[in-house]
């Protein structure tokens, strides 16, 4: 099975290093064929420079996207080079890579279409904020109530897709704050979503993308898109 | 209510040089002839309530507004709202195209890296 994992990094000279070694090291120790794909999204520091030489696919764009356009990005490549499974990972070192022969076993055992990481199946690691843990468990709610799946941890961006998902992914991804949106639009489209328990990190290094200012407009933006998602339904291609 | 002949020379010469000034623009290929539309229509038809504000009024009247110049706003920033509304889905397509170009050029330097360009069409999917 060839798995790509995307790393969308911007301005991750810190970490993106150890992230990708880590990624090698544990693909030699558990036999797993794995490519790490490096999206620089036009970082401004040595991110570039940095890839150019580890062992990896280093995609750089040449205009900064954002998460959603550097994700896809990725998934776009690891879709059209044949890759089997794709994982997305994020660049600050939060997402352990550890966990992902876990998620292969997951999808490979459930015939789960897309199978995301999640840090409240057993609340272990990483926990993050009391603020922030409210607001995934409304995105619960709101993911139920929309399409009755239950998934525990919606901003979750530790997730394994599998060609279906990718080919989803490849046509259309939200821009910001993609991940509750993008549940909702693998549900649309007939892929089944399940999750794995896995231990996550506080970051590394880097400031958060979501400040106290910007969640208001981050619960609002993502509960319309959830909603516009669902209604949406399948895309035409 | 008819305008003095003051405003309505002012009102002319404003709206001759709006007219010039768009076109200006489009000769010089920094404005695109299906957005200009709007603006000669709209300067076309300022203008002619200038001369013409019993028009308006008539209107008005037929409409049950009392003050005729609320019209004129009302209609303006509808006619503003809906434009700009345009305007944003424009600028979304616009966005999304600039996204894909970014994409391709970054597959394709990658691509090129890797040898693959000859076999790499627009979506072709290597399985």
């Amino acid at each position: 099975m060839k798995i790509a994992v995307v790393i969308p990094a911007f301005n991750e000279e810190e970490n993106i290093a150890s992230v990708v070694n880590g990624l090698n090291s544990m693909a030699v120790a558990n036999k797993l064929d794995v490519t790490p794909v490096v999206v620089n999204d036009c970082s401004l520091d040595n991110t570039a420079a940095i890839i150019a030489n580890l062992n990896c696919v280093a995609l750089n764009l040449p205009v900064n996207l954002g998460i959603g356009g550097a994700v896809q990005t990725g998934i776009k490549y690891a879709y059209r080079n044949g890759f089997d499974v794709a994982f997305q990972l994020d660049g600050d070192g939060q997402h352990p890579a550890s966990e992902i022969p876990k998620l292969v076993q997951a999808h490979i055992a459930n015939n789960w279409d897309v199978v995301i990481g999640s840090r409240f199946l057993t609340n272990e690691g990483f926990q993050s904020s009391f603020a922030r843990r409210t607001g995934i468990k409304y995105f619960k709610h709101l993911i139920r109530f929309m399409c009755g799946v239950r998934v525990t941890d919606a901003t979750s961006g530790y997730r394994l897709l599998n060609r279906k998902a990718m080919a989803i992914v490849n046509d259309y991804y939200p821009h910001d704050y993609p991940e509750p949106e993008a549940v909702v639009m693998y549900v649309r489209n007939n892929c089944t979503v399940g999750e794995v328990p896995v231990v996550m990190l506080e970051r590394q290094g880097g400031v958060s993308s979501i400040g106290t200012t910007t969640s208001i407009f981050y619960m609002v933006k993502v509960t319309l898109a959830v909603v516009f998602a669902y209604f949406v339904s399948v895309r035409k291609r | 209510m008819i305008l003095p002949v003051k405003i309505k020379v002012i009102v002319t010469l404003i709206a001759i040089g709006f007219l010039a000034y768009v076109s200006r623009l489009i000769l010089k290929r920094r404005l695109k002839e299906e957005y200009a539309i709007i603006w000669f229509v709209s300067t076309f038809i300022l203008a002619l309530l200038s001369f013409r504000s019993d028009l308006l009024d008539t209107v008005a009247v037929l409409l049950g507004v009392a003050f005729a110049p609320n019209l004129l706003f009302a209609g303006i920033i509808f006619v503003g709202m809906v434009y700009l509304l345009h305007l944003s889905v424009k600028l979304s397509k616009q966005q999304e195209q600039t996204k894909n170009l970014t994409q391709e050029i970054a597959l394709l330097k990658q691509a090129i890296l890797e040898n693959k360009v000859n076999s790499l069409g627009p979506d072709k999917i290597e399985e």
